[in-house]
């Protein structure tokens, strides 16, 4: 049995809630203007517990603004932010009329609800079963975001909740279109989110020695790229894109802002933190990215990298991205945009693949901040301090995600 | 300290307003919480939950679907008390 003719696939929607701004238009304006969503944190952790790290990319805006008291009680903040991003996309998108059988959500979260996890675990020790809450389990099941997506939206072609770490929130778009090429749905409502800011995650990312300790200053930690980067910093939020057939959005002559033109996935099987020093999987990714767009190198202008300020991983992506590209990396502009969001985890290649499509809508890649002496290993063009005019034209641009496990997915965005 | 049916009463709106969103106002003993406030078991043992906590008593499982109205459960964690 030979697949369904492909189906061109378009993003008609845009949300996120991020470290940088309370909706997608504000999180853009200040990717755009360089700002860090980095802070010192509003807690005692470091004193009462001895975590080394005094400062994360927090959440610009409280949830509670944009929620009713109730769902702030019956959703783990991982839930509710994506609950936020996924109603303003669907809002962005016109709120399309849609069969829900024709619907998808697909809703990723790289570690789950550890807050209401962690919190049933308080409670049962300090208090006795008897006061562990009855939504515990629906609170802190991965799947809670995709679910209640669903449930909002009458989602009922299928909603799923693809985990691969930090490569979740890009594999969750790269799932929703394949569910529209299989032509299982029509519309999918797809991203990823995070909400890890707890003591317990902060403490086992420092004991990994993953975790930047600039705790002078938080707004300088996040630098990918830069030669005295020591870590990353831990960010949370979600960001969701609606994604539409080509023909169903120009039906209802939806605004189209760019197509999701191909994924590609593979997995390093080569070690379960540490990405394979030759980047095999990292290039098998994009080069299975390009060809399933119908793309070449040539065609590529902007890569957004995954760079989370790692000493080893940001090499080794460049390195990658030479191999595929080869001399035309010459013409991409790079750009490492936790450097500003911090690293979402499971939020990090929606909101990565949001800025992707808005810099291929707009022709303006974001900048890289904080990159004060470039490595001199980096064999990429960077886009630093300020945005980069990308060209006129059809163009390609891929963001890049990869994950603790080996996994890599790299989505190819090319204009509508 | 004992509490009066209108403390409990009073206490126990705050509980279902907010686990449903309702206004404290809406939940009068008459009410059904099935019925008129649209509270489904897991909502319920949720409330009972509270409920426990704040009023220091146990309302055991085989009790909870005896509780059809509000003025049901005021009546029980009134009893329950010692």
């Amino acid at each position: 049995m030979t697949a369904p003719a492909t189906r061109d696939v378009v993003v008609t929607g845009l949300g996120a809630t991020t470290p940088l701004g309370g909706d997608a238009p504000s999180t853009w304006a200040a990717a755009l203007a360089g700002e860090s969503g980095a802070r010192t944190m509003d807690n005692d952790w470091s004193e009462k517990y001895g975590i080394p790290v005094t400062f994360a990319a927090t959440i610009k805006e409280d949830p509670s603004e944009k929620l009713s008291r109730p769902e702030t009680k019956r959703m783990d903040p991982s839930t509710q932010y994506a609950m936020i991003a996924a109603r303003e996309a669907w809002q962005d998108a016109g709120a399309p009329e849609v069969d829900g059988e024709r619907l998808g959500a697909v809703v990723s979260s790289g570690i789950g609800g550890i807050w209401t996890t962690l919190d049933g675990w308080d409670t049962l020790r300090e208090r006795g079963a008897r006061r562990v809450l009855p939504m515990t389990v629906p609170m802190l099941m991965p799947n809670s975001p995709a679910a209640y997506v669903s449930l909002e939206l009458g989602a009922q072609a299928g909603a799923h909740a693809l985990v691969s770490a930090c490569a979740s929130g890009a594999e969750a778009i790269g799932y929703g279109l394949d569910m529209i090429r299989a032509g299982r749905a029509d519309v999918v409502v797809c991203g990823g989110t995070e909400a890890t800011i707890h003591p317990m995650p902060i403490a086992a990312f420092a004991a990994s020695r993953t975790l930047s300790l600039r705790n002078d200053d938080p707004q300088g930690a996040s630098r990918p790229y830069d030669v005295d980067r020591d870590g990353f910093v831990i960010g949370e939020g979600a960001a969701v894109v609606v994604l539409e057939s080509a023909e169903h959005a120009a039906a209802r002559g939806a605004r189209v802002y760019a197509k999701i033109a191909g994924v590609g996935l593979s997995a390093d099987a080569y070690h379960i933190t540490s990405p394979d020093p030759e980047g095999k999987g990292q290039v098998a990714a994009m080069r299975r990215s390009l060809a399933d767009a119908g793309v070449t190198g040539a065609d590529v202008v902007h890569v957004n990298a995954h760079a989370t300020s790692t000493k080893v991983g940001d090499l080794t992506e460049t390195r990658s991205i030479r191999t595929v590209l080869g001399e035309d990396t010459d013409h991409v502009r790079l750009s490492a945009t936790k450097s500003m969001t911090g690293h979402l985890l499971g939020g990090a290649g929606a909101l990565e693949a949001l800025f992707t499509i808005k810099a291929v809508h707009e022709r303006l890649a974001p900048p890289t901040i904080n990159v004060v002496t470039p490595d001199p290993e980096l064999q990429v063009p960077l886009v630093r301090d300020e945005p980069a005019t990308l060209p006129d034209g059809d163009i390609a641009a891929v963001n890049n995600s990869f994950g603790f496990g080996g996994h890599n997915v790299a989505l190819t965005v090319t204009n509508a | 300290m004992a509490h009066t049916s209108s403390e409990i009463l009073e206490g126990l709106a705050e509980i279902v307003a907010e686990e449903t969103g309702l206004p404290t106002d809406a939940v009068v003993p008459e009410k059904s919480f099935t019925d008129d406030l649209d509270i489904d078991s897991l909502s319920m043992m949720t409330i009972v939950t509270h409920a426990e906590d704040k009023f220091g008593v146990r309302i055991p499982d085989d009790e909870v679907k005896n509780l059809t109205t509000v003025g049901d459960a005021v009546k029980y964690i009134e009893g329950a008390q010692s």
